[in-house]
């Protein structure tokens, strides 16, 4: 009797001490404004929260940009916006920009993308690709020409390359992957920043082939065929699916997609409210628009780092190098 | 117009000087060039009506199941059912009025100095140079312009502790520098479109026959006096055609726009010069660049709208154009 007492009693005080804790605001009564811009790519994702956000939350103004990764970091580190969506983990060079201007920030993962690569539907032979042979249809120095400089058996026929814009942090994610950092893509490729060019390009042209987001993909399923890349750990080969992009078996063309909070502004209740809000509807709202969601796990380090209020990025080690591997052992 | 120009180049040419200079042609030979060149002008004339139709139709077909009340009065949306271009629409036709507010007088103005009170002198031929050199310049060169000068104010005062008058609520509310707002969008596009509306209504001045001029002045008028009450009325007209062409231009850019950073989903409309707003071709570039075919239709139903706000802007200039010519008459 006295135990049950007692853990009544504990149990009450830990009611009243979480209704303490959590700041006293219901989100109705919110106000500010939350400001943020970058990729392209997250903007779905960022559209999605922002629109939910602002039902539970009426009078915060949460307005979303979309200068594309860099652009987006530029006005970040320049203090103008509380929130950078990202493609990709922050460069170096803007880690210093933003440290120019004093401001720290907490590095959120919200979701995978699958970097997928698409061939005409009419094309028989490239079931599959070797990382070494995207590399060489793709690099500058082992520029494939035709069909048949991939592999002996398939036809000799050129190849038509098509791919988003140099300027998109895909196009940096695919170049970093295949040719590295200082590596050069092919210069003699179509080029489009809109990905819906890049899917009838590759629909009209039989010896084509092209890459681009995975919602790209599924939207455009019927259009065209994935190529299964080999994952060079397991020398298995596999298609983009929900399965294999967020267990991490599609290696490496399976990004993180992330969302940099700038510290300072976790002090504003509309800023926090708004962080919160996102990671804990992160996953619904990526497999909603046409992402893949992280593991479970991931979602609850990042609401751990931003309780504890962990800065820095955990994708570059201190000197400023980048690491590579899984997400899940990378972000702690 | 277009019937105008041969008229007068046939006027300069006697027939009889045609006849003379080409005396080996037959007369049925010159009627059928005559008549070719008329079929070829009218195959120029329709080819271009044709691809125009083409266009709008393929938008209308696209487009128009998506257009209702709701979608006037929706803002964005990752469901296409719900998403409208509430945000978008306003943020344009604020922007647009602020454009066309700020754009007009300067132009104009700077127009009437260079064309009717300016000497001829090496630093007024360097600025008209300069200034038919800008009208060509692309726009994103203006959005980086305003995005330093209007946005950012180059610099001099931050951004986190901007020189405010009343508060973000209040409907006067500015603030230095003017940040994202519509005012700095307004007048980022009052760069773009200011070359046309001056090179316009310098051509619309000049237009205007010395004899009104001269008459004027030998009556004893002032040169301020010849210039409100003769010339500017009668180059009103033709001054309206030059700005209803900038204004056409100015709620078409994305690019300037794009440029000074502003936002792209936002559940507000504008409420005073401060304010974030958006604009419909933004929001156009990015529906037509999402996946779903859904939000290509969203696209086309905001093109549809974006037409119909920018012949509601000329039908407008239009009527006060007619008005002014009547007055003027």
């Amino acid at each position: 009797m006295q135990l049950v007492r007692t853990a009544t009693i504990a149990l009450a005080a830990a009611v009243i001490a979480s209704i303490a804790a959590a700041p006293a605001q219901d989100p109705k009564s919110l106000k500010g404004a939350v400001r943020v811009d970058g990729s392209s790519t997250v903007y779905p994702i960022a559209e999605a929260v922002a629109e939910e956000f602002s039902k539970i939350a009426p009078s915060v103004n949460v307005t979303v940009g979309m200068s594309g990764t860099g652009g987006g970091f530029k006005r970040f580190g320049n203090g103008e916006t509380d929130i950078a969506n990202a493609s990709r983990a922050i460069k170096p060079s803007e880690v210093e920009a933003c440290k120019a201007h004093k401001i720290e920030f907490i590095e959120i993962p919200v979701a995978f993308d699958g970097l997928t690569i698409v061939v005409n539907k009419q094309n028989t032979w490239a079931k599959q690709l070797t990382v070494d042979q995207v590399r060489k249809i793709f690099s500058a120095a082992g520029t494939a020409k035709t069909w048949k400089d991939v592999d002996p058996s398939w036809p000799d026929a050129a190849m038509r390359v098509y791919s988003p814009g140099t300027d998109s942090g895909t196009f940096d994610y695919f170049k970093e992957v295949t040719v590295g950092k200082d590596g050069k893509i092919r210069p003699d490729m179509s080029v489009s920043e809109d990905d819906n060019v890049l899917v009838r390009g590759v629909e009209g042209d039989k010896n084509s082939i092209g890459f681009f987001g995975y919602a790209y993909y599924m939207e455009n399923k019927a259009k065209l065929t994935a190529v299964a890349v080999v994952n060079p750990a397991t020398s298995s080969a596999l298609l983009p699916t929900h399965e294999t992009i967020e267990g991490g078996t599609y290696a490496p063309f399976s990004r993180p997609l992330f969302i940099y909070v700038n510290k300072e502004s976790m002090a504003k209740p509309a800023v926090a409210a708004y962080v919160k809000f996102a990671i804990e509807n992160g996953a619904k709202m990526a497999e909603e628009v046409g992402y893949v969601k992280l593991p479970a796990a991931i979602y609850d380090r990042a609401k751990a780092n931003v309780a504890s209020s962990r800065t820095g990025t955990q994708m570059c080690d201190e000197n400023g190098k980048e690491r590579s591997g899984a997400l899940a052992d990378l972000y702690k | 117009m277009m019937a105008g120009l041969p008229a007068t180049a046939r006027a300069r040419r006697s027939p009889a000087a045609i006849a003379a200079s080409a005396p080996a042609n037959s007369q049925a030979g010159r009627r059928a060039a005559d008549r070719s060149f008329l079929a070829l002008c009218l195959g120029i004339t329709s080819l271009t009506v044709v691809i125009l139709a083409v266009l709008l139709i393929t938008i209308w077909n696209d487009g128009h199941g998506r257009l209702s009340w709701d979608f006037l009065t929706n803002f964005a949306s990752r469901k296409p059912a719900e998403a409208g271009v509430k945000a978008s629409l306003w943020g344009s036709i604020w922007v647009c009025a602020i454009c066309a507010l700020s754009a007009l007088p300067i132009g104009v103005g700077t127009a009437i100095y260079l064309e009717e009170f300016s000497r001829r002198s090496r630093l007024t031929s360097f600025i008209k140079l300069n200034i038919a050199n800008l009208a060509g310049v692309p726009s994103i060169v203006y959005g980086i312009l305003g995005l330093t000068a209007f946005a950012r104010l180059f610099g001099m005062a931050s951004a986190d502790s901007p020189i405010t008058l009343g508060n973000p609520e209040s409907f006067f509310y500015l603030q230095l520098p003017f940040g994202h707002g519509v005012l700095a969008g307004g007048l980022t596009l009052m760069l773009v479109v200011l070359p046309i509306i001056i090179v316009s209504s310098q051509e619309a001045l000049r237009s205007v026959p010395r004899s009104l001029r001269t008459g004027s002045l030998a009556l004893g008028a002032t040169q301020w006096q010849t210039t409100w009450n003769i010339t500017l009325p009668a180059s009103i007209p033709m001054i309206m055609t030059g700005a209803i062409l900038a204004m056409s231009r100015a709620i078409g850019e994305a690019a300037p726009v794009l440029v000074l950073g502003v936002p792209l989903f936002i559940r507000s409309t504008p409420t005073n010069l401060m304010s974030d707003f958006t604009v419909l071709p933004l929001q156009i570039f990015n529906w037509a660049g999402r996946p779903q075919a859904e939000f290509h239709e969203l696209a086309a139903a905001a093109i549809i709208v974006l037409l119909a706000v920018l012949l509601t802007f000329n039908a407008i200039a239009v009527v006060l154009r007619h008005r002014l010519q009547r007055a003027a008459g």
